[in-house]
């Protein structure tokens, strides 16, 4: 039993970084410009898809196609941006959030369905030599692909912090985040700042789904599935923190995988949105959220 | 002023006798299941419409109210219940789970877009825990399949739906529908005027669970087999969302007409190219959200507005008409 446990728990970890990292970009988003874009999910299998492909057709390594797989994502990214969210940009808040969801919504739709035309509802994985390779640490077995995926994991998250943190534009789009006029005011381009963290927030979605497709699989509907444990993430751990994300992320994923243990594996799901649900009842603005987002 | 009255009157009394006719002239039991379909959307288009329209509360989990319905209805009139007690448990069930969201929620004055988040994530958890609980295919009974009556289900779900299609109706016209459009407008200042922000929303989700609910029930008795949880997947939440915006959103007649605009591109684009109207819709979608956001129903006040100006137009230049005539 104690291995069983430790296993579920190595399992939990494994996947909750890829959960944070599926989190951060849609909180990114909902941040700076207050787009609740619920496609996130579907960005993600786009991406997953990418990299499936890459690897499929031409032989490219999952981890050597992340930089693609991001750039396809920053592709259609721009046109959604261009042709959708840009038009939503000047909206009163509540009416911005509430559109964008509804646009998101109906875009997730058409996606999830482009998706299942072009390449079936089959489930699929990116199953490179290595793939079942696995280091095992007292009887725990860690599968090296989802080890690496956990520390890509943590590497983006870093790198974004430090690029938020420590560079100029990352400073800007901080100062949208805490008040867009105030912003403005000082010379930053908030439409700039807009396009941006919507193509940061894209190209992450692109590699998270490349690390889902490499260490899980990837299948048309997956989607909405993904911007749900984004959400949960999202309101555990507070908007704009990175840190609260990554926390959030990781209890997400434990959480799943104690319940999978300890009260049925066929509950796994739900433990995750009665978080969500409790989190908005009890505490709207996040474990780790200081003021409302 | 009178004559205008009239002819809306007229015009339903009609509509109502031939959908009353159809299946004793068409014999078709393709065209009647269709028709069965487009009532079943009705309701669930008018039934959200009365919570995410009126009172702007979006709700993207209108298949929790559904399912329930579809579950009520199945267990107890495969358990030898009459039709009717049956139906009426759909809603009601419906109602009661509505209520451990709403009252919290609204009491809490939970944000719009928080309250839209928890109604798609509380409809996942009753998607999953049903496939859980129960996870296999329901068939109607025995008796009921060998001996199937398909226009008796039409009549009854064509009542169904024009009873729900009168109660959104009434309660547009009414001072509560009033005060539950001045709650989406402005709820301070609905407050401000001594309308009860939370008991008009909390009413709106009681009424739009019971007639969502109410939706399953039909589809219950309808559908000879399908998975328990088939009903509370998420496309069923979806669908009266796309449906009513593409209608026309707040309005009594708007998810109606959507319904039916839904069920006919469907099956045009199933007959030729396949499922591909999921598609289509969610661009409509799309467009209508961002560029029509009264739907069907205002693209065509616009254009009878064109009309009617084209005419007065004519009016003062016909002379000029007669002329060039001669």
């Amino acid at each position: 039993m104690p291995a069983t446990v430790a296993q579920s728990l190595a399992f939990g970890i494994l996947v909750g970084a890829l959960y944070a990292l599926a989190a951060v970009g849609l909180s990114l988003v909902f941040g700076v410009t207050k787009f609740l874009n619920v496609a996130h999910g579907e960005f993600l299998m786009f991406g997953g898809y990418a990299s499936f492909w890459l690897f499929t057709l031409l032989g490219v390594d999952p981890f050597a196609s992340i930089p693609l797989s991001m750039l396809f994502l920053v592709l259609i990214g721009l046109l959604v941006y261009r042709l959708l969210f840009s038009r939503m940009a000047k909206l009163p808040t509540q009416e911005k959030i509430r559109n964008t969801l509804l646009v998101g919504f109906g875009l997730g739709l058409i996606l999830q369905n482009v998706a299942l035309r072009l390449w079936t509802a089959d489930n699929r994985g990116i199953t490179p030599s290595y793939a079942r390779e696995a280091l095992t640490i007292l009887g725990v077995r860690l599968p090296y692909v989802r080890v690496a995926s956990l520390i890509l994991a943590f590497v983006f998250l870093f790198a974004l912090q430090l690029f938020l943190r420590r560079t100029y534009t990352g400073k800007a789009i901080r100062a949208t985040v805490e008040d867009w006029e105030a912003a403005t005011l000082m010379g930053i381009d908030v439409h700039r700042v807009y396009l941006l963290s919507f193509l940061l927030a894209a190209a992450l979605a692109g590699a998270a789904g490349t690390l889902v497709a490499v260490g899980y699989s990837v299948e048309p509907t997956m989607g909405m599935h993904w911007t749900l444990k984004g959400l949960i993430v999202l309101v555990m751990g507070g908007i704009g923190s990175i840190t609260g994300t990554l926390v959030g992320g990781l209890i997400l994923g434990v959480a799943e995988s104690a319940t999978a243990v300890f009260i049925n594996s066929n509950y796994r799901q739900v433990v995750g949105l009665v978080i969500f649900i409790l989190v908005l009842l009890i505490r709207p603005q996040g474990l780790f959220g200081t003021k409302e987002g | 002023m009178t004559v205008k009255k009239i002819i809306p009157v007229a015009l339903l009394v009609v509509g109502v006798m031939v959908l009353w006719l159809v299946p004793t002239f068409i014999k078709s039991d393709s065209a009647v299941n269709l028709l069965i379909l487009t009532f079943i959307y009705v309701m669930l288009a008018v039934s959200w419409n009365i919570l995410g329209g009126y009172t702007g509360q979006v709700n993207l989990g209108h298949a929790a109210f559904f399912g329930l319905g579809t579950l009520a209805t199945r267990l107890l009139y495969t358990s030898g219940f009459h039709i009717f007690p049956s139906l009426l448990a759909a809603g009601v069930v419906a109602v009661v789970f509505s209520m451990f969201i709403g009252i919290p929620a609204f009491r809490l004055r939970l944000r719009g877009d928080y309250f839209t988040i928890g109604t798609l994530a509380l409809s996942q958890i009753l998607y999953i825990t049903v496939g859980n609980v129960l996870p296999k295919i329901t068939y109607l009974p025995i008796e009921d399949i060998q001996n199937y009556q398909l226009n008796l289900r039409y009549y009854l779900i064509l009542a169904l739906a024009l009873f729900t299609i009168g109660v959104a109706y009434m309660l547009a016209k009414s001072r509560l529908g009033l005060g539950m459009m001045a709650v989406r407008e402005n709820e301070d200042a609905a407050e401000a005027l001594g309308v009860n922000a939370f008991s008009h929303k909390l009413l709106a989700l009681a009424l739009s669970a019971f007639l969502g609910g109410l939706a399953g029930g039909a589809y219950a008795y309808y559908q000879t087999s399908y998975y328990f949880n088939y009903t509370f997947t998420p496309l069923w939440s979806l669908d009266p969302v796309t449906i009513t915006f593409v209608g026309g959103v707040g309005t009594v007649i708007g998810p109606v007409i959507g319904a039916v605009f839904f069920v006919l591109v469907k099956e045009f684009l199933v007959l030729r190219m396949g499922e591909y109207h999921l598609i289509v819709f969610g661009i409509l979608f799309i467009l209508v959200v961002l560029f029509l956001p009264g739907g069907l129903v205002e693209a065509w006040e616009r254009v009878r507005q064109a009309i009617a100006r084209r005419l007065k137009y004519r009016e003062t230049a016909v002379p000029s008409l007669e002329l060039r005539k001669d």
